[in-house]
């Protein structure tokens, strides 16, 4: 993947930067697009435990093993997809599939760059959640999802998945790159009513 | 609507979820020496029941995992889902509660 200024973000063309705000204001919903990174698909043994050790041993820390779950290392964080497959997300540049590659060699494993397939959506703000319930059937109660969880679930009809960051509470959503726009302004429309501001990715 | 409970994921929405008819069908060992009756059998013939039925399932927009459940097929009530490959649940005393499973 050579650099390139056709690489942009899906959501680029709407000029979002430009709209973005440092003041927010009473605004219920902040939205933004986050920015491009490695999103590496993995895949393996997740029942066996020297798979998980040599994972861990590979990436710096452990996959997640408990399901819809999140694990975070020092600048890349796993998602629990599913008992044998998670989503490693880290800056550009990092590398993830060389290093799975050197790690794991010789095992059954399948490390499948999806980055560039991908748009992420931040939405946070004091009624992120509300928004998010209009969209989406996952219970989001913190008491069942909350910061550290992540689901695969559909989003107003399209497959995503979602993950809370903090407790503020700040969504990400991954959803594929050619609905990004759908996404986006579905979100801003449900959003609409509490206020919505653009904020940097 | 159901609430399906996914055996890894917990309870979620039907939307998220394909079903995938009749469960612990066995494969038979040696295609080749069936007679075109059995095979037929083996491949399309299925119960149909009225009542307590164990189904697949997939969770084709959560975790991807194929699971088991058993579902009245009168009521949709789906009493249990389990693990593939783990004993279904011993079904039905005179309560109608079926017990085991990941209900």
């Amino acid at each position: 993947m050579a650099d390139s200024y056709f690489r942009q973000t899906a959501l680029a063309p709407l000029g979002l930067a430009a709209k973005a705000t440092d003041a927010p204001g009473e605004a219920g919903v902040l939205m933004s697009e986050h920015p491009l990174a490695e999103h590496v698909n993995l895949r393996g043994d997740g029942a066996s435990v020297e798979f998980l050790q040599v994972a861990r041993t590979t990436i710096g820390y452990a996959l997640p093993t408990e399901p819809n779950t999140v694990t975070e290392g020092t600048n890349s964080r796993a998602l629990w997809l599913g008992p044998h497959e998670w989503l490693l997300v880290a800056p550009l540049g990092t590398a993830l599939v060389a290093t799975l590659g050197r790690g794991l060699a010789g095992r059954a494993f399948a490390a499948t760059e999806l980055g560039d397939a991908r748009a992420v959506i931040g939405l946070s703000g004091p009624n992120a959640r509300d928004v998010l319930a209009k969209s989406c059937p996952l219970d989001l109660n913190p008491k069942s999802f909350g910061p550290g969880r992540c689901a695969q679930t559909k989003l107003s009809r399209i497959a995503a998945i979602i993950a809370q960051r903090d407790d503020a509470p700040s969504y990400e959503i991954y959803v594929a790159r050619s609905v990004a726009r759908y996404t986006w302004r579905w979100l801003e429309d449900a959003g609409s009513e509490y206020g919505v501001a653009i904020v940097a990715g | 609507m159901l609430l399906i409970n996914c055996p890894w994921c917990g309870p979620r929405d039907e939307i998220e979820f394909t079903c995938g008819g009749e469960a612990h069908i066995a494969r038979p060992a040696d295609p080749a020496a069936l007679s075109d009756q059995e095979w037929a059998e083996y491949l399309f013939m299925r119960k149909n029941l009225k009542g307590l039925h164990y189904e697949r399932w997939h969770h084709s927009y959560g975790c991807r995992q194929w699971f088991n459940a058993a579902r009245d097929t009168v009521t949709h009530e789906i009493h249990a889902t389990y693990k593939m490959g783990e004993t279904p649940p011993v079904v039905a005393g005179e309560d109608g509660v079926v017990k085991g499973g990941n209900s």
